[in-house]
This record gives C-alpha cells, structure tokens and sequence, in this order.
C-alpha cells in the first residue's frame, strides 16, 4: 500500500514536473527564436520613444564585428516601426519590422512558420509577411494587397501598398496579431532611412549560458548603444519561470501531503495490526528505541522502495513524451494565446528529481514518526492480552 | 537456595465501579530448577501473578526479587535488560514473528543480546534440535503446526540463557498429542539442563508432570504442594 502511494505519487510528481518544465522551455525557446533574440541592441532613447529618429548608425559595421565573436550565430539588422496596416476592409496597429531575410534566417525561425506562400522567395518588390490572426482580422488572403502608413524620418505622412507573400503561425496569437515583416531595403526606401542604419540588432547565440558573457562582449563593441538580454527585454519571461517554479513545489509539496498521510494512516493500521507482535518484542526485551526504530526504518524502506520504483515509472514516462508531444490541441486556442505551444515535449529538470526524491524521503521519515511513537506507547502485558 | 522471592504481592486494577484485587498479598518462593504449575480457575489471577514475577505488569505493592534484586526498582531501560538477560517467555498463542523463520526466531533474542554471529547460529541450532526441530530450521511459523511452534516459542525462551521461564498457559491451543511432546521436552529441559520453568495451566496433564503445584484464587494463594 504504502509502495503504490509512494509510487503513484513520485510517478506523478516526475512527469507534472517534466511536463511544466517542458511547457516553460518552449515557450522560452519560442520567445527566443520567433520574437527577441538571445540579446538586442538598440539607441538608448529608441525602446522608450518609437521614435523613427532614435536609430543605431553604422549598423552594418557593428553587425560584422559582432557575428565575429566566438558562439555568435546570426545577427539581424532591423527597422523597427509602430504604425497602421490597412486592408481594403479594415486597419490594424502594428509593429512594422523592416528585415534582410537572410540575416533574419539566421537569427529567427520565422522562415520556418511560414504557413502559406512563401519567404521573399521572389526579388519583387514591396513583399509583406504577415500572421493569421492578422490575416483573418484584416480579412485578407495570400497575394492580396495590405497598405502601410507611416511617417518618414521628416516626419511626413507616407504609405506604400505591399503584396502579402507570406502567411505565419507563430503558434503565438498575439504576437502574430501585431507584427508584419517586410525587406529592410522597401521599408528604407518608403521613409528614407539613411543607408546603413537600423533601429534594432537581434543577436542570437548557440548556447543561452554564454548569453551573459556574450553580452559584456558586445557591450564593449556598441558603446553609447543599450544592450539588452532576452531576460531584460521580457522581465515577464523571467518571473513566469520563477513562479511555475513556485507552483511547482506547490503542487509536489500537496501530492507529498497526501501521500504523508496516506503512509502515517497504512503504518497505523499495521501498528495496531502488530499490537501483540510488538508486547511479544517489548516482553521479551527489545529496547523502546529499537522498537522506534524499526517501525522508522520499515516506514522509509517501503517509502524508498516505492520511491526509487516511482522514479523509474516517472523517468520512463518523460522520456516517452521527450520525443513525442502531449497533444493538448483541444485546448489549443487557450494556449496560443497565452504564446505556449499545444503540442509539449516534457523535459526532465534534474536538481528537481533530486529534490523530488529527497523530499519523499523525508516524508517517509516524517510519517513514522506518528505510528511508531503509537508504537511506543503500547503496554507488553496489556499487548499480549490483545486479541 | 530460592532464587526468586515474593514477598507480600499485591496488583489492584481500578475499574470505573469496583476495585479489582488480581493478586492479593502472595508471598512465595522459587528454587533453583523447579518445575512448577500455577492452577486454579479463570480470574484467579495466574496471568498477572505471571506479568507482575516477570516484569510485565507493575505491582501495586510488595516485591520481586531475582537473584537479590527487586526488579520493580529498577529503571524502566535496566528492567528491560533485566528481563531480555534473566526471564524466558512462553505464551499461550506462541508469538512468533510470523515473517522470520523458526531459526530467526529464536536467533533474533540473542541478536538483540549481542551475541556473536557463530555462536548465535550454534545455539540456535541445538536449541531447534533439543525441541525437535532440527529440520525446520528454514520453516516460517504458517508452515508449522501449533505444537512446533510453541516448540520454537520455548527454543526461543531458551534462547537468552534465563534464569527461568515463565509459561502462560502454554498447551492451551495444543492438541493431546503436541501436548504430551512438549511437555516431554520441557521436562527433560528442566531435568537435563535444571531450568527453572514456572507456568499457569488449567491442564490437568501439565499439573500431573509438575514437582509442584500452586493453587490460586481470587488472587491468593490456596495451597502450595510439592509432590
């Protein structure tokens, strides 16, 4: 009984942990890949003001001296502007993000979410990707034409009519609602950005340890510029990740919770079970702390036991779902728009295994303490009276 | 020369309405190998006399002394090592672990004793061997009939090497047959070896094998006879 409890419950308390921690690590590796980067420059005024003016000069030169440094592998120039996109039915605000497709392809995948026509393929000019939400919003289709309004770093009114080439999915609703990409060169043109000049650089690098390291790098490289890490440009990110963590613990500190008193009503029972057994060893002379200790030990055997048995039962079943998702496409539209993906791949978070299994054992120890002081309490001669 | 006195035993139980006097004012003696039957009917107050001479039960007054010591003075740790070192129990419903086995049962006593590996498997051996059980060194208690096991109960009360055994009722759930072979084995044990057995019976084939008889009632001794 008390193995199958602990079994379950460690089991159980193994796969929510890969699950959750599987579900956070998508969503910030789709964070990463699809919206910020590992690391973004831009003018310090820019992230404050929008403004077309704020933008980083000689982009092309820092660009070069960046993607030199070692584990580095893609910065993307980028004309970043907040304005209105307009169907011949309806507009919408949006983030207008000018891009050389090649260097994007190296930073983003957004190449990779292109769920109708394709990514600038062709060297026509004015080409637009846009998400399917937005699409459906604007009620527009592949190869209809979207007009952009802007103003020009003279502050003049200008637009330009784009063709949509590309339709995205994101798998993250709002994110795919507000943003529209088009050539870097169509956006330069249509506001006369001087030559060589970005308003954003995105930087990402092969392993997210080597962002802090990467990041005093470049620093030292774009002096006078702001020089930010994912974390810094989405503080909600980082809080996210603490708080699953919380709820986490929470969630296994009430599984442990029950399984506690699930251990101290089973070990009760088989106090009260071996009433006579336990006068026969307390008659005979066996000492009050041996007796302790033996119900103790039993307690944190069969917690053991079925601990290391729920390990394995947890490990296996992560594993499983390591390569193949948990399909929670029935609640897909709930979690797009929160930006998490419906299909989770679980991974296994191994300082919280471990905690997990000391944890267990803990409760293991905490739960004889009960039935074994119960054990304790007994009379030899009134024991062996027991029928 | 006794080596167990009783002097002036005395267990109340206080019950919600009446006072209950189990043993009442005994006073008695013990020798060095005797083997001795306690009658007398139930509620005479032969299973607490029993509790109270080993340790079990504490008097209400008088005293028990074994070897010079009176055993209800000391400590609670000092009188569970008095009894694991000097008093070997035999119970009416044998007791035994039901997850060891007959040769863990009686070696587990010595364990807790601190007895060497060598020498606890030694003894345990020709202790199952004197009780007839040689063979059944390996057998768990559900794979014996009741008279083994009460004969792996009193290998076990030997176990120690106590100053002597108290048995409380122990052909109680016996047969006949298991009845007569272990009270062969107790009395050749007594005879051979001159353990001290004490027990409480209603039986009249233990009275007839016991030197002497100690009749109880109401929780007073009746008569005392040696044959």
């Amino acid at each position: 009984m008390i193995i199958i409890a602990t079994t379950l419950g460690i089991c159980a308390g193994i796969f929510s942990a890969a699950f959750y921690q599987g579900m956070i690590d998508q969503r910030v590796d789709k964070v990463i890949k699809t919206e910020l980067s590992h690391l973004q420059i831009h003018e310090p005024e820019f992230r404050n003001s929008n403004e077309i003016n704020n933008y980083i000069p000689h982009a092309d030169e820092l660009n070069k001296k960046i993607s030199e440094i070692p584990g580095v592998t893609g910065v993307s120039n980028r004309i970043v502007i907040f304005s209105m996109v307009a169907s011949a039915e309806t507009a919408s605000g949006v983030k207008i993000v000018g891009i050389e497709p090649d260097q994007e392809k190296m930073t983003t995948s957004l190449y990779q979410k292109i769920r109708e026509g394709n990514y600038f393929e062709e060297q026509r000019k004015n080409q637009v990707l846009i998400g399917e939400k937005l699409a459906e919003k604007l009620r527009v289709k592949l190869n209809s034409k979207v007009v952009i309004t802007l103003l020009d770093v003279d502050n003049n009114i200008t637009y330009g009519a784009f063709r949509i080439v590309g339709i995205f999915n994101t798998v993250n609703n709002s994110f795919d609602e507000a943003n529209i990409f088009v050539r870097y060169d169509d956006l330069a043109r249509l506001i006369n950005f001087p030559a060589d000049a970005c308003h954003e650089i995105a930087i990402l690098v092969d392993n997210n340890e080597k962002v802090p390291e990467i990041k005093t790098r470049v620093e030292q490289l774009a002096s006078g510029l702001e020089v930010m890490s994912w974390l810094d440009l989405s503080p909600e990110m980082s809080y996210m990740t603490e708080a699953m963590d919380l709820y986490l613990y929470i969630f296994i500190i009430i599984i442990l919770l029950a399984l506690l008193f699930g251990i101290i009503n089973t070990m009760l029972m088989v106090v009260l079970e071996r009433v006579k057994e336990i006068g026969m060893l307390m008659a005979v002379g066996m000492s009050r702390i041996r007796i302790f200790l033996m119900i103790l030990l039993e307690t944190v055997f069969l917690s053991f036991v079925g601990g290391i048995i729920g390990v394995i039962a947890g490990w296996l079943i992560s594993r499983h779902f390591e390569t193949r998702p948990i399909n929670l496409a029935a609640w897909a539209d709930a979690y797009t728009d929160l930006g998490y993906d419906p299909f989770v791949y679980t991974v296994l978070n191994w300082p919280l295994l471990i905690n997990v299994i000391i944890m267990v054992l803990l409760t293991g120890v905490l739960a004889s303490l009960y039935p074994a002081y119960k054990a304790l309490q007994q009379d030899p001669s009134e024991a062996l009276r027991t029928e | 020369m006794s080596i167990i006195k009783i002097n002036n035993l005395t267990k109340i139980y206080d019950g919600s309405q009446i006072e209950v006097k189990a043993v009442n004012g005994v006073n008695l003696a013990f020798d060095q190998g005797e083997f001795t039957a306690i009658v007398g009917p139930s509620g005479s107050g032969k299973t607490t006399f029993l509790n109270l001479l080993g340790g079990l039960d504490r008097p209400t007054s008088g005293e028990v002394i074994v070897d010079d010591v009176n055993i209800w003075e000391l400590s609670g740790r000092k009188l569970i090592d008095f009894r694991l070192n000097n008093i070997g129990f035999v119970f009416q419903s044998y007791n035994l672990i039901p997850v060891l086995t007959a040769k863990e049962n009686v070696e587990f006593i010595m364990e807790l004793q601190g007895t060497s590996k060598k020498e606890r498997f030694d003894r345990t051996k020709s202790l199952l061997e004197a009780v007839g059980l040689g063979d059944r060194l390996n057998s768990r208690p559900n794979k014996l009939s009741g008279g083994q096991q009460q004969r792996v109960a009193v290998a076990r009360a030997l176990a120690s090497k106590p100053k002597f055994i108290l048995a409380d009722e122990p052909t109680a759930n016996l047969d006949s047959k298991s009845t007569e072979t272990l009270l062969d084995i107790m009395e050749a044990l007594n005879k051979e070896e001159n353990i001290t057995f004490i027990f409480s019976t209603h039986d009249a084939r233990v009275m007839k094998k016991a030197r002497r008889i100690v009749t109880m009632e109401d929780g007073k001794i009746l008569s005392d006879k040696t044959k």
